[in-house]
């Protein structure tokens, strides 16, 4: 029998979270920090919204665009939040999770051959797809001392005559870097000059601690090139769900709207219509959740420099992103023994990139006492692996 | 410090020990990101000024061998002329039986929350003490027959994490 699997899809390396995960389901009892999602349940008058919604019958698809009240909720909610003015027909569209917008976005823009610079480290997902889109991965090392920033400087070294479109995830995974307005500033006269597309990967914009994010399609001349992409899942604890959206200029969301209705169809209705009460009545659900990771962040910033674990301080999403380099151990080795002898998850930071190595993603999206019990084990390794 | 720092230490102060009142003053500075004795002096300033009236323990006394009876009595009362629901609401809170005294508004005047450990000891503090006040009309009593949800706490549920142990 010949091969069944294309090859393109074998060439794809498995995430190096999986390869993590497997290792950690083996073991009983371990504490884990490395979960990528709220530890929040959904607030319940949202939950209370979905119900509603499917005993009122509404099981039946919606537009492909998704429901007209809530991308109206979503223009209203990114002009009074982020001062970005989107038209909510023709504008917005509705998908099945950040995951999503992100695929169909590289696959609109995307030519076979064009360049596609991605900052590493950052989530899993924006080189495969690249690569499915027949696009060309570039990718950028963002470095601690700029506190995993992109800066002008390396985004101009990564540019060349096929670049075409820069992936901006912040706030990040798994840094916990955010672009304020000023960096962005710096690079958006670049992403004019050299006529590059953004794909802004927003998700964790509710979780800024520093001044409230900015959005890189906010400033001036940047939002015809630019696919912003928000969700759900992040902001209002509501993975689940698998819901969130992208925002551009009419000619681009067009376009991938016909992907999305091809692959997708519609978003899940039950979770639209759980989303619009999220939007109208959730702010103040946001504002205590985010309060809630304020204080867990400041909380490990403070058990690390105790402890003497170099970690810049990150203001966004909800991970410490601390250095590992003095033990000489790869970030790797570092976990596994992490785990082998205090029973605590932590993922390497090279499953985001190479340049993660020497650096472990911690999640703080955890209760304190969660937090407080799996740094006293992390504290504990620690000495003894100074004392030998 | 700022007034209006002030004021939000203070909301954030009261914010988390109202769930957490064993909390350490320590570990809440550092989560709130300021002094220890920023914290400290704000605590007993509210304790003085009475915004902070206790610290309790909530105890789901239905786990132990302890028998509790809990009753919410509805009392209609005629109030009393320049001093109004006052002096009637003190005549009740001061018996050590009565948890909680509440003035409501509607069908009936005062809230009555009480404990006694059994019916009989309930219903004797109502005959023979609540309603024969002067000034009480009616009382309605009803009897707790299970508590799901108190101050916020659900007594009902453990939680358990149910997310995947690693998720990118």
């Amino acid at each position: 029998m010949r091969d069944p699997i294309a090859k393109r899809v074998q060439d794809m390396k498995p995430s190096g979270i999986r390869k993590f995960f497997d290792i950690v389901s083996e073991r009983k009892d371990a504490i884990s920090l490395g979960v990528g999602e709220p530890d929040f349940d959904t607030p319940w008058h949202i939950r209370d919204e979905g119900i509603y919604s499917l005993e009122k019958g509404r099981t039946f698809y919606t537009s492909n665009s998704g429901l007209l009240e809530l991308r109206r909720e979503i223009c209203n909610y990114l002009k009074s939040h982020y001062d970005c003015e989107y038209e909510s027909k023709g504008e917005v569209l509705i998908t099945v999770g950040g995951s999503e917008a992100i695929d169909i976005g590289l696959r609109a823009l995307l030519e076979p051959g064009e360049e596609v610079i991605i900052p590493q480290p950052s989530y899993v997902s924006y080189e495969p797809c690249t690569v499915m889109a027949g696009g060309v991965p570039v990718i950028v090392e963002l470095e601690e001392k700029d506190e995993f920033r992109l800066t002008p400087e390396k985004l101009l070294s990564a540019v060349t005559d096929k670049t075409k479109v820069l992936i901006l995830p912040f706030p990040n995974n798994p840094t916990g870097a955010i672009m304020e307005r000023g960096d962005l500033e710096k690079i958006a006269w670049i992403i004019k000059e050299k006529d590059l597309f953004v794909l802004s990967d927003e998700i964790y914009s509710e979780l800024s601690y520093k001044e409230g994010h900015v959005s890189i399609a906010s400033l001036p001349g940047m939002k015809e090139r630019t696919i912003l992409i928000n969700g759900f899942s992040k902001a209002f604890a509501m993975t689940g769900w698998r819901l969130g959206y992208a925002c551009g200029p009419e000619n681009i969301i067009s376009q991938m709207t016909k992907l999305h209705q091809y692959c997708i169809m519609c978003a899940p209705t039950t979770s639209q219509y759980a989303a619009v009460e999220a939007l109208k009545h959730g702010d103040r659900d946001v504002e205590k959740m985010r309060e809630s990771y304020n204080e867990r962040r400041r909380f490990l910033m403070h058990e690390f420099k105790e402890m003497g674990l170099q970690c810049f301080e990150p203001y966004g999403a909800f991970y410490v992103f601390p250095s590992i380099k003095k033990f000489n151990m790869t970030s790797d080795e570092f976990a596994i023994k992490l785990l082998e002898k205090k029973n605590v998850a932590v993922v390497p930071g090279t499953a985001f990139g190479d340049c993660g190595e020497g650096f472990l993603r911690i999640s703080y999206a955890y209760s304190i006492d969660n937090l407080k019990t799996a740094i006293d084990r992390i504290k504990e390794f620690i000495s003894e692996l100074e004392e030998c | 410090m700022e007034n209006n720092t002030k004021k939000e230490l203070r909301l954030r102060i009261l914010r988390t020990i109202e769930h957490e009142g064993r909390v350490d003053l320590g570990q809440l500075a550092v989560r709130l990101g300021v002094e220890e004795t920023d914290v400290a002096n704000e605590m007993s300033d509210m304790e003085k000024e009475g915004i902070i009236c206790g610290y309790h323990t909530l105890i789901d006394w239905d786990k132990t061998d302890e028998q509790k009876v809990t009753a919410l009595i509805e009392v209609r009362v005629t109030p009393q002329r320049g001093q109004g629901f006052d002096v009637i609401a003190e005549r009740i809170y001061k018996y050590s039986e009565v948890d909680s005294v509440y003035l409501i508004s509607g069908g009936f005047d005062l809230m009555v929350i009480m404990e006694g450990s059994t019916l009989k000891e309930v219903s004797r503090f109502v005959t023979e003490k609540l309603s024969t006040l002067e000034s009480v009309l009616s009382c309605a009593t009803h009897f707790i027959l299970r508590k799901y949800k108190i101050n916020g706490t659900i007594l009902a549920k453990q939680y358990e994490d149910e997310r995947m142990l690693i998720t990118p």
